[in-house]
C-alpha cells in the first residue's frame, strides 16, 4: 500500500470517529478489492495464462487503463463493463496493491 | 479463542494418517512457517471453487494466525465450469482435474473424508475415516443437492441410466458415452428446472456443445430443450444467435415447459402439455443446499438455500458457521456460479481472519462475476457483472451502469474463456 493511501485512511479514520464501521476505514481495502481481480488476472495479479499480467505493474499505467476501459478510451471485450463498477477511489487503491506486488 | 490444544491436533492427525494406508490425508504442516501465534482454527467442508478459495486466502492473508483443515470427500477436483466440453468432445475430463497439492503448500491441511455431522454446540464435525474435530469457525461450502423426488419416475434405479451430469466427473463422462452410443438421426433431451439453479448458462451452453458435437459426429440428430422457465435464463440473444446461425436444425428450444415425469424405460419424458420420447435424456431434477447444509440447520428459505450475512458470509441460522457458494440463499442479480463462489470464499476469508483478531470486517465488499460460454468448440460469449455492499439495505447488489454481456460470440473470448479456467483454478488450488 503507497502511502498517500495509508495516509489519507487515516484521515478519513480520524475524521470518522464514529461509527468504527465507517466507509473507507478497511486496512486492506486495496487486498481486497484486488481478490476480486485474481480470477481472471491470477493471485496478486500473477497470471497464468492468457490474461494480462497485473503484478508489478505502474501504478499511474494501471489507474490511466482502467478510466480508459470505464470511458471507452481504450476498447475490450469485457474490462468496459467491470471497470464502470468501480470509483476513482478504488481504482486507485486496486492500482496500489497491483503496483506493490512483485511480478513473476 | 482456541479451544484447540497442539496435543489434540496431534492425536487427530495421527488418526488421519492411520485411516489412509495409501498416502498422508494430513500434510503441510512443515511446508508453511507459522508466522505468528495461531489465534484458533477454521474447518472448511468441501474443496469446491467456496471451499478451497476461502482455505487457501485464510492462509494466505492470515499470516500464520489460523490453522485451516478443508474437508473434502474427492481426492481432486473436478470443475463443473468448462465441463461442457466433455460432452462436445473437444476436452477430456482430465483437462478440468487438478490436485489438492497447492493448497498443502500453503499450509492447508487438507483432510479427503466425508462429514457425517456437526454439533453446533460443541463446535465438532464428525467424519467417517478419523475420529471428529473442533473448530473455532466452520465454513461450510457443499455445492448442490438435486431434489429428485420432484420429478415423477426419477428414482434410483432410473438415475441409473438418466442423468443430470450437473457434477463435474464420472456422470460427465457417462454422458459423454451416451452421447457416443446414440444412433444418428436420435433425440437427445435437456430439461431446465425453474431458476434459481447452478450456473444459469450452463444448459444453454451444453445444448451448443450437443450441437456441435452433432454437427460434426452425427448430423441429423436433434437437440430438444425443455426449459421450465419462461425464457432463456441467460444470455439469451447470443444463445439464440448461435442455435440459429451455428445449428440451424439442430436445436429445438421450448419454453415454459417443467418436467413433471420420466419414464426411464420407455425413455419419455412428460410435462403439462406433451410427451417426447427421446434417445439420451438429461434430466436436471430441481436444486437446493448441499445436504450437510441441511442437516445442520443452515436452510432458512424456501426449505432450499441458505440466508447469509454478505458482510461476513456468516449464517443467518448459526453462528459461526460461514456459507459459500451456490448454497446461499443467492442476492440479486448474483449467480449460483464457480466464479461467485470464489468470491464467496475471498469475503469469508478476509471477514474471519479479522473477527478472529479481534477486529471488524471490511464494511464494504465489491465482487465480480465472470460467466463464459462456450458456443462451440473454440467460440464464447460472457455475461458479467460488479456487485457491491450496499450498507443500509445490507445486501451485495450490482453497481448501476456496470456488467453487460458480449457484443457478439468470439473466438478471443474463447481464449479468454479457457485462460479464465486456468487462472481461477490456480488462484483457489494455489
Amino acid at each position: 500500500m503507497i502511502r498517500p493511501l495509508l495516509a489519507a485512511v487515516l484521515v478519513a479514520s480520524a475524521a470518522l470517529s464514529l461509527p468504527a464501521r465507517a466507509q473507507g476505514a478497511d486496512p486492506h481495502l486495496g487486498r481486497n478489492l484486488a481478490a476480486a481481480c485474481a480470477n481472471c488476472h491470477g493471485s496478486n495479479g500473477v497470471s497464468r495464462q492468457g490474461m494480462p499480467n497485473l503484478a508489478g505493474q505502474q501504478r499511474t499505467y494501471l489507474v490511466q487503463q482502467m478510466k480508459d476501459f470505464r470511458s471507452g478510451a481504450r476498447p475490450a471485450t469485457v474490462m468496459h463493463q467491470i471497470s464502470k463498477g468501480y470509483t476513482d477511489e478504488q481504482i486507485e487503491a486496486l492500482a496500489a496493491f497491483f503496483a506493490a506486488q512483485k511480478a513473476k | 479463542m482456541s479451544q484447540f490444544t497442539r496435543r489434540e491436533f496431534i492425536k487427530a492427525a495421527t488418526a488421519g494418517v492411520a485411516a489412509s494406508a495409501a498416502s498422508s490425508i494430513i500434510s503441510g504442516c512443515a511446508a508453511a512457517p507459522e508466522a505468528s501465534k495461531p489465534v484458533g482454527r477454521v474447518i472448511v467442508i468441501g474443496g469446491g471453487y467456496g471451499g478451497a478459495t476461502a482455505a487457501k486466502y485464510l492462509r494466505m492473508w492470515g499470516e500464520g494466525t489460523i490453522e485451516v483443515l478443508m474437508v473434502e470427500r474427492n481426492t481432486e477436483f473436478v470443475s463443473c465450469p468448462v465441463s461442457n466440453l466433455v460432452l462436445g468432445g473437444s476436452k477430456t475430463i482430465g483437462d478440468m482435474t487438478r490436485g489438492y497439492a497447492g493448497l498443502r503448500s500453503y499450509g492447508v491441511q487438507v483432510i479427503r473424508d466425508e462429514v457425517t455431522g456437526i454439533n453446533v454446540e460443541k463446535k465438532r464435525i464428525g467424519l467417517k475415516r478419523v475420529e471428529d474435530l473442533p473448530y473455532d469457525r466452520l465454513i461450510v461450502s457443499p455445492g448442490v443437492d438435486f431434489m429428485h423426488d420432484q420429478i415423477e419416475g426419477y428414482g434410483t434405479e432410473a438415475q441409473k441410466t438418466l442423468l443430470h451430469a450437473w457434477k463435474a466427473g464420472p456422470e460427465t463422462v457417462a454422458l459423454r458415452r451416451q452421447l457416443e452410443a446414440m444412433r444418428d438421426g436420435g433425440v437427445y433431451v435437456l430439461s431446465i428446472p425453474k431458476a434459481p439453479y447452478r450456473c444459469p448458462p450452463g444448459p444453454y451452453e451444453r445444448a451448443c456443445q450437443v450441437a456441435w458435437y452433432f454437427k460434426q459426429a452425427k448430423p441429423r440428430s436433434k437437440v430438444l430443450v425443455l426449459d421450465a422457465n419462461e425464457d432463456i435464463v441467460s444470455k439469451g440473444p447470443l444463445f439464440r444467435a448461435a442455435w440459429r446461425e451455428l445449428y440451424g436444425g439442430i436445436v429445438d428450444y421450448r419454453n415454459n415447459s417443467e418436467v413433471k415425469a420420466v419414464d426411464a424405460r420407455a425413455m419419455t419424458v412428460r410435462t403439462d402439455f406433451d410427451t417426447v420420447k427421446g434417445d439420451v435424456l438429461n434430466v436436471l431434477p430441481p436444486m437446493r443446499a448441499g445436504d450437510v447444509a441441511r442437516t445442520t440447520g443452515l436452510i432458512t428459505a424456501n426449505n432450499r438455500w441458505c440466508g447469509v450475512d454478505w458482510l461476513t458470509m456468516e449464517s443467518l441460522a448459526q453462528k459461526g458457521i460461514h456459507v459459500l457458494g451456490d448454497s446461499t440463499l443467492s442476492a440479486p442479480a448474483m449467480p449460483k456460479s464457480g466464479h461467485m463462489a470464489n468470491q464467496h470464499g475471498k469475503i469469508a476469508a478476509a471477514a474471519i481472519i479479522e473477527i478472529m483478531n479481534g477486529r471488524q470486517p471490511n464494511p464494504q465488499p465489491v465482487i465480480t462475476n465472470t460467466c463464459y460460454s462456450f458456443v462451440s468448440e473454440k467460440e464464447v460469449i460472457h455475461v458479467a457483472s460488479v456487485h457491491r455492499y450496499d450498507i443500509p439495505q445490507k445486501m451485495l447488489l450490482p453497481v448501476p451502469g456496470s456488467g453487460g454481456v458480449s457484443s457478439g460470440r468470439s473466438e478471443t473470448e474463447g481464449g479468454y474463456g479457457w485462460a479464465w479456467a486456468q487462472n481461477i483454478w490456480a488462484d483457489m488450488l494455489g
